[in-house]
């Protein structure tokens, strides 16, 4: 049995995985809710955004919590492109159409990324990579401590957009009815790419943070978006506290499981979660009402 | 290849026609003797299997850039002189960081006619491959792969040029229980920490079978997934239980993300002290986790710091901006040892080959080995060094007849 110190400092360990999980899942929340589609290209993003990150540091010597402005600002760009002049066009309107375009998508970008840099495991040297908060029981490496803040920050940042802007209020309008906002003058295709670059700024703003502290290679957004996969169904599709709360719910079963059954089986812990609820509340924990 | 140009091959090789045609028909009729018509082409087909996408990318692209350079520098000296001066060729198979892919390219090579196969890193494709090149009597040289079962299965066609894990994991308790003496015995309890596939938890099962006997007391063993998103409770968990030692076994990513939490947590054992891992003894982690990496020591493959050749390949490698890792010399000393065979055996004859790699006693690896001597497949010569960082450089500690540095132990606080 742990001492309740650990216990503590396992669950303070998996809040703040718990909400670089959370940055992830509210993009691909957004995108899930609004276009109804599984964006198999999220983790890829991802990726790309996390080697942004570091050719940005490497290369030309910003940090990447100052990076984080105008990456989130490019791949906003970039995904709204993506989705205005590919994932849109290619699909035709089918949903099915639109899953094969992510999946070919993510597999380009995979791809890309192998051809650029190689597999190898990449990381950057920040120097407050390794400054921690002492709490007398544990220590919280800092650059995990402001992925915590910057996750809540932005979970409320979008809540506010989504219901206190005009965008917002026509991204949900079409999350609910396509052809209704089409009939009330609404964009639906802007609505659309504005939206999958929402996503895509997410994982931005995740890669930024995640930098300091993990490596990247051209598969390390896979390691955490069949997390965030199951995060999004659990909180509810489409739902941003959802999301942020599933997130934070997971990175703490996960760890916890982890301590207690052992780091291999950390993860069984998410999918017993997951499965449970799904069989009490099928909707997710936020789920909207049928 | 056609029939004619099989024939017009033949016929540079300085064989009479007579012979050709005799050998073309019996090509043309029986396709199970393909072997008869390649042994007189003036190239040797050899698989190089390395999973150089997936999980296990990075090592797959260090161990292809080894392999790469041995067939290079084969051909330039002149190629197989036993079959006409004979090019390697090499048939590349991405085993795709699994043991089904490894497979599934086995099957390639095989169809692309091979006369042997080297590589496949990772033991659970090595085992994989090893086995489906065995349905061939094709010739398979391991050149990580250190599961013990891999050259236990009495499989006639697999060979291991390095040591297994029960011949690393005796060394290095061995060099364990000395550098602990040599330093007054500041360690006597230890945190095992492995990877859950097959590599790590056959290591730690040793481990907790060997270390109580030299004194150490096994406080925790931690196993942990491929890949891990996070190290903050391993870390809690060693810091609880506050170990003289930790001793991981690892791959690379793993072990640089265990380091450097291991670094923020402020916990600082007396000794880091790994048995094969991928990360201390990669000259890469040495660079981007400087301050982590000093001191961790590791027992695992390594060079021969003594042999001009191994030298002059790391300054190769680094000159085109690559780290130097293990898998670099172990697989241009494997790829060197199949060259080995295939000219003793004079032929690109897979039984031949086995026969002459089973016979083998080849020295002109880069390894700190002697010549090899295989028993059931493995290369009894095969034996681990210890390494430690210190500075910006990676030092050999033990053994100490051709170590090039004293081992810091315990770690100056």
């Amino acid at each position: 049995m742990f001492a309740p110190d650990i216990i503590l400092a396992a669950v303070l360990n998996g809040l703040m995985t718990g909400s670089v999980y959370a940055l992830i899942a509210l993009g691909l929340t957004l995108v899930y809710g609004v276009l109804h589609i599984i964006n198999f290209a999220h983790g890829a993003m991802l990726t790309a955004a996390m080697f942004a990150v570091y050719v940005a540091q490497t290369m030309l010597g910003i940090d990447p919590y100052v990076a984080l402005v105008p990456i989130t600002l490019l791949f906003f760009a970039l995904g709204y492109g993506v989705q205005r002049f590919l994932i849109g066009p290619a699909s035709h309107g089918e949903d099915r159409n639109i899953l094969l375009v992510t999946l070919g998508l993510s597999i380009v970008i995979e791809n890309a990324m192998l051809s650029i840099f190689r597999s190898d495991t990449r990381s950057i040297d920040v120097p407050y990579a390794f400054e921690s908060i002492d709490l007398g029981f544990t220590f919280l490496a800092l650059p995990r401590v402001a992925a915590f803040g910057v996750a809540l920050l932005v979970a409320l940042l979008l809540g506010l957009l989504l219901t206190a802007t005009d965008t917002g209020r026509a991204i949900r309008a079409v999350a609910r009815e396509k052809t209704g906002a089409a009939l009330a003058g609404i964009d639906v295709a802007h609505i659309y790419a504005v939206t999958f670059g929402l996503g895509a700024a997410c994982v931005a703003i995740a890669a930024c943070l995640l930098m300091p502290t993990f490596y990247v290679t051209p598969r390390a957004g896979n390691a955490f978006v069949l997390v965030a996969f199951t995060i999004v169904v659990l909180g509810g599709m489409g739902s941003i506290p959802g999301a942020l709360l599933g997130a934070l719910f997971i990175g703490v079963v996960e760890s916890l499981c982890g301590l207690f059954f052992g780091e291999s089986l950390g993860q069984i812990g998410i999918f017993l979660i997951f499965i449970l609820v799904l069989l009490v509340r099928p909707t997710g924990l936020f789920g909207a009402r049928a | 290849m056609t029939d004619q140009s099989e024939i017009k091959t033949a016929s540079r090789a300085g064989l009479s026609r007579r012979t050709v045609l005799a050998g073309s028909a019996a090509g043309s009729a029986a396709i199970a003797m393909p072997g008869v018509l390649r042994a007189q082409a003036p190239v040797v087909k050899i698989g190089i299997l390395q999973p150089v996408t997936g999980a296990l990318a990075y090592d797959g692209q260090q161990g292809q850039i080894g392999a790469e350079a041995a067939i290079k520098a084969i051909n330039d000296a002149g190629g197989i002189k036993s079959m006409g001066g004979a090019k390697l060729q090499m048939v590349f198979g991405d085993a795709r960081s699994t043991p089904e892919g490894g497979t599934a390219e086995v099957e390639r090579m095989q169809e692309q006619g091979v006369v042997g196969i080297v590589g496949g890193f990772a033991s659970p494709i090595c085992l994989a491959a090893s086995q489906a090149a065995a349905r061939y009597d094709l010739p398979y040289i391991v050149d990580v792969g250190v599961a013990d079962s891999i050259v236990t299965r009495g499989l006639k066609n697999t060979f291991r040029f390095g040591p297994g894990f029960g011949m690393v994991t005796k060394t290095a308790l061995a060099n364990l229980a000395k550098l602990n003496e040599d330093a007054g015995k500041p360690a006597k309890t230890v945190v095992l920490v492995h990877e859950d596939g097959l590599f790590g938890s056959g290591l730690a099962k040793l481990m907790q079978a060997e270390l109580p006997k030299l004194g150490f007391e096994i406080l925790d063993t931690i196993a942990h997934p491929t890949p891990t998103r996070d190290m903050s409770n391993v870390a809690l968990q060693i810091r609880a239980k506050n170990p003289d030692l930790v001793i991981p076994s690892s791959y690379y990513g793993e072990f640089a993300l265990l380091a450097r939490t291991m670094q923020q947590q402020r916990i600082r054992p007396k000794g880091i002290y790994a048995v094969l891992n991928g990360a201390a003894s990669n000259y890469r982690f040495v660079k981007e986790f400087n301050e982590a990496a000093q001191f961790v020591m590791d027992c695992n493959h390594w060079h021969d710091p003594r042999k001009p050749v191994a030298e002059a390949l790391r300054k190769q490698v680094e000159a085109s901006g690559k780290f130097w890792t293990y898998n670099i010399p172990l697989n241009y000393s494997c790829v060197g040892l199949l060259a080995d065979a295939i000219e003793r055996a004079g032929s690109s004859d897979k039984a031949k080959v086995t026969e002459a790699l089973a016979a083998s006693t080849y020295a002109g690896h880069i390894m700190p080995y002697g010549p090899t001597k295989f028993t059931n497949g493995q290369n009894e010569g095969g034996a681990p060094v210890n390494t430690q960082v210190q500075g910006n450089d990676i030092k050999v500690i033990f053994p100490s007849d051709f170590a090039d540095a004293k081992p810091v132990f315990p770690r100056p606080a």
